[in-house]
């Protein structure tokens, strides 16, 4: 079964916040949905949960019981402890007793939190604090994931501590998926989709999404034709669409940052042409 | 010789029985762009409290543009604090007059990319003319020495290649730059990196100085998710790294051996760690030595 979304568009007001977006979610895989402050990647992950109404297109998903959802926002609430957070979610979806029990202090335990059980929510730190999010998304041990910005903010160790639980997720055969702002995350995901202000710039594997890419990145001091160039470092990359590079330049192979930009600018200098 | 714009010597923090910060040496140079990395209650922000002035040291000392941080000194100063410390129901324009204001500067211009926002509410504006326009705000008295707070987290890869520009035009300068940062692709801006664990400064140098010649494991097979649940059940700090599956640090004949008592064929290949994985056995190597 592979959930996802299909040309699904949807306007906020007078803004097109998704345009003609699709998302397949291969069962037991991990997909990441990658970019900046408005490129719609909340809007995508609420459609999904379908707390947000797609103004055309459609969308597949499990029954609501058997979705798992953390929001961008917190998660969890402040004024209760660990386990409290964890025994209310567990409740919402009818676990309760020893079978809630027995979950929670396996998810509490895959977490590292089983010591901060008795702490209140609003004491713990952010990568704690996303991971115990994580545990409440995962406690009804749904077929579809939807984690919205899970590492956002946390500590490179929290971070890998994180991956660890949601590889574990789609290991066990969930369907993941999870937004990030982190290019270096999406790399690792299995599936990438990235949005660029309500549009998909790339998806597909990163094989895939590599395989597609045109043209060419150079790398140097300066740039020739800086509309097209971006900073890493103390040097600057350019892409060349058309390989049409000078003959001198350095060629480098792009990593997804590299592709990432060099096709945000494309799209930027065609409608800039237009 | 460059001069020496902030520096730490020894210097300690004590919360009554809490070390936050043990015995930390650090500096940063003119024309220097150094990141300051660690987990969470490593220490970071109790550093930089002290060098911005806003805390007192236990032990050792802090030293701001040649001495200690006073309010002549702090003048100098540039500082961008994650939550960008902008009114957020005043405009752009005012935004500048105030912060310019409040350091007696000339009121800086509006930056040709945010003109079109001159008049719109900071709590109205997208996050990265947010971030651009903090930086206006932070530069306005042109300050020797700035700090910076994840200056680039939230916004997209091109905002963040433009908010880079802006911040090594002042390092070209001659200006000296902190950034604290949970951001690899920020951290790969660095010229220089400072890794934090426990109070306790655990490496430092560039990205390629710090990993080393340090190795994680990648482990290709067929089926990644038998894979990940064999080394995961056996306590290996395992990861999904697309379709194949890494540990962070381990023996790879150990490691073959798990799998063949699980009947899976893999193939093991290391390969240099990662930034994360590195400061991942970092930070247990302090963690269990406390």
């Amino acid at each position: 079964m592979t959930y996802g979304i299909t040309s699904a568009r949807v306007r906020l007001g007078d803004r097109t916040a998704l345009d003609d977006v699709t998302l397949r979610l291969p069962a037991g895989s991990v997909t990441a949905v990658v970019g900046g402050d408005g490129a719609g990647k909340t809007t995508l992950l609420r459609a999904l949960v379908r707390q947000v109404t797609l103004d055309a297109g459609t969308v597949n998903t499990p029954e609501k019981a058997k979705i798992g959802y953390l929001p961008a926002s917190s998660g969890s609430w402040a004024a209760l402890t660990v386990t409290q957070n964890v025994d209310f979610a567990g409740g919402i979806f009818g676990l309760a007793g020893e079978s809630l029990a027995a979950r929670r202090s396996e998810l509490l335990a895959a977490a590292g939190l089983t010591a901060a059980g008795g702490r209140v929510a609003s004491q713990l730190s952010g990568g704690m604090r996303r991971k115990l999010g994580f545990c409440m998304a995962m406690v009804h041990r749904p077929s579809l994931l939807v984690l919205d910005e899970p590492s956002t903010g946390v500590d490179p160790v929290s971070r890998i501590d994180l991956w660890r639980l949601i590889s574990e997720a789609a290991a066990a055969g969930a369907t993941v998926v999870m937004s990030t702002t982190y290019l270096d995350e999406a790399e690792r995901a299995g599936q990438l989709l990235v949005l660029d202000r309500g549009r998909a710039l790339l998806e597909g594997t990163y094989d895939d999404v590599r395989a597609g890419f045109r043209g060419t990145v150079t790398c140097g001091p300066s740039a020739v034709r800086p509309e097209w160039s971006w900073r890493r470092g103390r040097e600057r990359r350019e892409y060349w669409p058309a390989a049409d590079q000078p003959d001198d330049s350095l060629v480098v192979d792009p990593d997804l940052e590299d592709l990432v930009v060099a096709l945000s600018l494309s799209a930027r200098n065609q409608e800039a042409a237009a | 010789m460059t001069a020496v714009l902030l520096r730490a010597s020894s210097t300690s923090r004590r919360f009554g029985d809490v070390v936050a910060v043990d015995d930390v040496s650090m500096h940063v140079q003119a024309g220097e762009v150094v990141g300051l990395l660690g987990a969470n209650g490593a220490g970071k922000t109790t550093l930089i409290r002290m060098l911005l002035g806003l805390l007192g040291t236990s032990a050792g000392t802090v030293e701001v543009l040649g001495g200690p941080p006073d309010r002549a000194r702090r003048r100098r100063l540039g500082y961008v604090p994650q939550n960008l410390g902008l009114y957020r129901d005043l405009t752009l324009r005012e935004n500048l007059a105030f912060v310019a204001g409040a350091y007696g500067a000339a009121r800086p211009a509006v930056p040709a990319e945010l003109r079109s926002y001159a008049d719109v509410l900071i709590g109205d504006l997208p996050l990265g003319a947010q971030r651009q326009a903090a930086f206006t705000a932070a530069l306005c008295h042109t300050p020797e020495v700035m700090l910076l707070d994840e200056p680039t987290s939230g916004v997209d890869a091109l905002a963040a290649s433009r908010l880079w520009d802006t911040i090594r035009d002042r390092s070209d300068a001659g200006v000296g730059i902190l950034v604290t940062t949970h951001n690899m692709q920020e951290a790969e801006q660095c010229d220089r990196l400072l890794l934090m664990s426990d109070g306790v400064l655990v490496a430092e140098g560039s990205e390629h100085d710090i990993i080393g010649d340090t190795t994680a494991i990648a482990v290709h097979t067929d089926d990644w998710a038998r894979t990940f649940a064999a080394l995961n059940a056996a306590g290996q700090p395992v990861v999904l790294d697309g379709r194949a599956v890494r540990v962070a640090e381990g023996d790879p004949h150990r490691l073959g051996q798990i799998l063949a008592t699980e009947g899976i064929a893999a193939r093991l290949q290391p390969v240099p760690a990662t930034i994360e994985e590195r400061m991942m056995v970092l930070a247990r190597t302090t963690s269990g030595a406390a």
